[in-house]
């Protein structure tokens, strides 16, 4: 294959993964996309290993490494239950991020690549390299960090230092400055010291940044991560001089940054607050003292009442939160749901946009469980129709449904936008207890006059509820 | 010690309603009340005396013996001279009272140093007294009776139909004044199949006359007619004449008319004169549901109804005891709601609560002074205080997909465009040309990816972050060319670290590629769950 042949390869390799994205843009068009993506990637991997840069004394090793690595990821790919969705991908990012590091350290202990090289040139190389490896550094242990906090091998409460943003800004000054003896070190051996130096803090950056992240915030720091996983390859394909990765990497990198962008507007909190971190709190936090009690009393309801009201009512609109996905209750939703609807009640799903773990979390579990998309609405499409809503049931979620981030403005969420249960006639919540959500606020929702608290494990719950519409 | 809740037979001649259901007698008993109910009380409205004892009422023989018992005396119409003379001194009383209407009346009661709760003096824009407005609950079941009242006298089908003996036009209602009882006659009108239009001098009640399906016929004259706490008010004279003209048109067309117009401490209006009957088709009907305040038709004879003109014009004042169950059993919920509201403590006693609006409104007379009219409600200054704060809450709209929240201030765009004019100089002046290149992709990528991204549905979000982690797995290249490179074509000897390369790219490949097919398959299996 020529050189010629491999470029044109990676141009049709590029077109293939924008029109992968671009297909993700509705349901109908999604399984193209994803088919696009695998025959992108296919074409970019067969022009690379038949092309001119890789003779075929590396065929064995290659095949090998991919032999290994294809059977580990479709076994993975086939294991992971739908809930464990947030986890998965976190680990993915960090093996992106740990490639980014191993191919940036091959690059550099390799002489042959500088050999013609300007000294401008040289010096543009050289920075290539290291932020590469930066990159990729923090990209691993802060994917590392957020697996362990998804699968609650970590705690999800926020974990600060004192002094966190001095460590930081000692962190990046010391990296600054090893950069700076990097590019004018004259050999390998001497560059080798400020290039581990660097990648230890790196890496201990990555750990301290997403450490203090807590729970609520995750759906942004998997978007981060995400993001920071395709301006690693970005970075790899400028050290190698290579279009394809450095497109690629470019196409990943903004699709994380506008999914950060989108999850933080959904909390109306800026980036940066949520990367400096101490937000989100662990679950069933007490409410704040001092903090204005809402008046009014908690009104709670049986499962049986509840399929009561489920069955004179006309327009339904379930909305579902992380609650839903840790009771696996969703394929118990989807069954009330069908049965609901074959009475002739409206129902729909109403998500919010940061409920779950990461983005679009809901809508997975949901598919997973065999609802309908088409019924599944996001929060702007259906948030005015509640006043036409006679039973609205909140499942696991607390912050998305708060009011008193509309009528507050001392909450601590004063200003996110929310989902408007308390305009439809009965909305009804299910909970485990009176525990607060991850914002660490009272809900006042909680004792509206039109309220009703459904206590218990929401899978337990509504399989009661579903025994009752079905008697 | 709890308190004794009695329920007399209505005394008004042709009163079928009672004041309490056997269903909310089981209720008050948890409130922790005893209930005490007249013999035969609830028979007109089909309640027997053995479902009250079932749910656990004491039935007594005559209404002296239960007046003398009874704490709490529940009602529905107004009582009687001799009924004010059987209750207990400083009693207490729960009813219909009408105080404007009744200043005798409650002379009496406060000589008796009773407390009374008129329902019908209910604060009902208080959004928490909606549980509790009598008047709504029997306002809608009148507007349902006129309905029926009206097919009952009418001599056609409602709906049109077409059959084999011929065409049938669907009939034409129309309906003045959209208050509750219009708009539950609206609904009753428009589900049995009719042509409905209505009218109302508050233009904001269209949506909702339109909403039960009926058609809002408008006034041609600007002027807004809402007066205070939901009601109408009366309109000027120009007004009035086009509205009139209005009515006119409305009388010639239609077959049925509904009329409900009522403003609060005055004669009903006189909507429907007595040429606009006479223009109307015979066998038409008119159901005057204002016949009590003096009727919206000239011709109207409260408490009866009569053929005028060919018109029959139906003019019971007794609509909701007509559907005594129905109402029986809507009022009695309302006057739980308001014990309950009496009664927190869920102990049989009740705490008549003068700071509590709801209560303040209703407590006509406490303890024998006369606290009626109440002070006008705060409740709109209050409103006005509680939105001022929700107005300094940003309304944080979440931004559609693309759509940008308004252009950006200029000075903002200014300065974003001067740092990256400044970065571009500064690329351009140091860097070499083979940079360049890549930089310029790099940027353009960007872009596309912004301009991409941005199309993808939130419900889709998931999917679409495990596909990218699936394609930045491409740094599977990186490693690819790095692992065997072709050296021959370098003069330069060099000592190349051949077995760390090679392992450090293997490593790197092996985990590209977990990615790689981990990736595309675990896509590819969300992406087949989603399905219509």
């Amino acid at each position: 294959m020529t050189a010629s042949l491999s470029t044109v390869s990676y141009i049709g390799a590029t077109i293939l993964f924008i029109l992968c994205l671009g297909g993700l843009s509705n349901q109908e068009t999604s399984r193209r996309g994803n088919l696009y993506g695998m025959i992108g990637m296919a074409i970019a991997v067969v022009a690379t290993i038949f092309g001119v840069q890789v003779t075929p004394a590396g065929l064995p090793y290659i095949i090998g490494a991919m032999a290994v690595g294809a059977a580990i990821g479709l076994y993975a790919a086939r294991v992971v239950q739908m809930t464990q969705m947030p986890e998965l991908v976190a680990l993915m990012h960090s093996l992106v991020g740990l490639a980014a590091m191993l191919v940036g350290y091959a690059n550099f202990i390799d002489p042959a690549v500088s050999v013609g090289l300007t000294p401008a040139e040289n010096t543009i190389h050289e920075v290539e390299m290291y932020l590469g490896v930066l990159i990729g550094a923090v990209t691993f242990s802060g994917s590392v960090i957020a697996f362990g906090k998804l699968s609650a091998k970590i705690t999800g409460k926020p974990v600060l230092l004192p002094g966190r943003h001095l460590l930081n800004l000692a962190g990046l000054l010391v990296v600054i400055y090893f950069g700076y003896a990097f590019i004018h070190a004259h050999s390998v051996a001497e560059a080798m010291t400020p290039m581990i130096v660097m990648t230890v803090v790196a890496l201990l950056f990555g750990v301290h940044m997403v450490m203090a992240i807590g729970g609520a915030d995750m759906p942004v720091v998997v978007s981060m991560l995400n993001s920071y996983s395709g301006w690693a390859a970005a970075a790899t394909g400028f050290m190698l001089n290579n279009d394809l990765l450095i497109v690629t990497g470019a196409l990943v990198g903004s699709s994380g940054a506008i999914l950060s962008y989108i999850m933080c507007s959904a909390m109306n909190r800026n980036f940066i607050s949520v990367i400096a971190g101490g937000f989100g709190t662990d679950s069933g936090a007490a409410a704040k003292p001092g903090g204005v009690q809402p008046a009014g009393e908690v009104n709670p309801i049986l499962a049986a009442e509840t399929a009561e009201l489920l069955r004179d009512a006309k327009n339904v609109i379930i909305v579902p939160g992380y609650g839903m996905a840790v009771a696996q209750a969703q394929h118990t939703v989807n069954e009330i749901t069908q049965a609901l609807r074959k009475k002739g009640i409206n129902v729909r799903f109403g998500i919010h946009p940061v409920a779950g773990r990461m983005p679009g979390h809901m809508n997975v579990l949901l598919a997973e469980a065999k609802v309908p998309y088409d019924i599944v609405f996001e929060m702007d499409e259906l948030n005015d129709d509640f006043p036409n809503t006679d039973v609205a049931i909140v499942i696991g979620a607390n912050d998305i449904v708060n009011p008193a981030a509309q009528d507050d403005p001392t909450s601590p969420i004063a200003g996110m936008p929310v989902l408007e249960v308390w305009k439809a006639k009965h909305s009804i919540v299910m909970k485990r207890s009176m525990a607060s959500g991850y914002a660490g606020v009272d809900n006042p929702l909680f004792y509206k006059d039109n309220n009703r608290m459904l206590f218990g494990d929401a899978k337990k719950m509504l399989d009661e509820v579903l025994g009752a519409l079905n008697s | 010690m709890s308190l004794l809740i009695g329920v007399p037979k209505e005394t008004f001649p042709g009163e079928k309603r009672v004041a309490t259901v056997p269903g909310v007698v089981e209720k008050l008993i948890k409130l922790g009340f005893r209930v005490a109910i007249e013999s035969s009380a609830g028979e007109a409205a089909n309640f027997t005396d053995d479902a009250y004892r079932t749910a656990g009422a004491s039935v007594v023989p005559t209404a002296a013996e239960l007046w003398a018992q009874s704490d709490i005396v529940f009602k529905v119409r107004p009582p009687s001279p001799e009924e004010v003379g059987l209750l207990r001194e400083g009693g207490m009383l729960v009813d219909f009272i009408w105080p404007a209407q009744n200043p005798a009346l409650m002379q009496q009661l406060a000589a008796k140093k009773a407390t009374v709760l008129a329902i019908d003096s209910l604060p009902r824009q208080l959004s928490r007294a909606q549980k509790m407005d009598a008047l709504t609950s029997m306002a809608g079941v009148s507007g349902y009776r006129a309905v029926i009242e009206a097919a009952n006298a009418f001599g056609r089908f409602f709906n049109g139909q077409i059959t084999a003996a011929g065409k049938i036009p669907p009939a034409k209602v129309f309906i003045a004044g959209a208050g509750v009882a219009g708009l539950a006659a609206i609904g009753t009108a428009a589900n049995l199949g009719a042509i409905v239009r209505a009218n109302d001098t508050r233009a904001e009640v269209a949506d909702q006359v339109v909403s039960l399906g009926g058609e809002f016929v408008k006034v041609d004259y600007e002027e807004e007619g809402s007066g205070g706490g939901g009601y109408a008010k009366v309109m000027s004279e120009g007004f009035q004449n086009a509205q009139r003209e209005m009515y006119a048109k409305q009388a010639r067309e239609s077959d049925i008319i509904i009329t409900t117009a009522l403003i609060p401490g005055k004669p009903a209006p006189k909507l429907i004169t007595a040429d606009m009957v006479k223009s109307m088709k015979p066998g038409s009907v008119i159901v005057d549901m204002a016949a009590e305040q003096g009727g919206n038709c000239e011709l109207t004879e409260p408490g009866t109804a009569v053929v005028k003109h060919g018109v029959t014009i139906v003019g019971y004042t007794d609509l909701a005891s007509r559907l005594a169950t129905q109402s029986s059993t809507l009022y009695s919920n309302n006057l739980l709601r308001l014990t309950e509201e009496l009664c927190k403590t869920k102990d049989g006693v009740v705490d008549v609560n003068m700071e509590d609006d709801a209560i303040r409104g209703l407590t006509v007379i406490k303890d024998g002074t006369i606290t009626w009219p109440p002070p006008p409600p705060k409740l709109p200054a209050a409103a006005a205080a509680v939105a001022k704060p929700t107005a300094v809450v940003p309304k944080a709209k979440a931004k559609g997909h693309g759509e940008a929240s308004g252009p950006m201030s200029g000075t903002k765009t200014a300065v974003i465009f001067g740092v990256g004019a400044l970065l571009f100089l500064l690329v351009g002046r140091f860097a070499p040309a083979s940079f360049l290149g890549h930089f310029t992709v790099f940027i353009l990528a960007c872009f596309v990816g912004y301009m991409v991204v941005w199309n993808v549905k939130p419900a889709l979000h998931t999917p679409l972050m495990s596909v990218t982690n699936a394609v930045s797995s491409i740094i599977a290249i990186g490693a690819l060319v790095q692992i065997a490179p072709d050296l021959s074509k370098i003069s330069v000897d060099l000592t190349r670290p051949q077995e760390w390369i090679r392992w450090l790219s293997v490593a790197a490949i092996a985990l590209a590629t977990i990615n790689m097919f981990g990736g595309f398959a675990v896509t590819q299996r969300m992406l087949q769950m989603f399905r219509k």
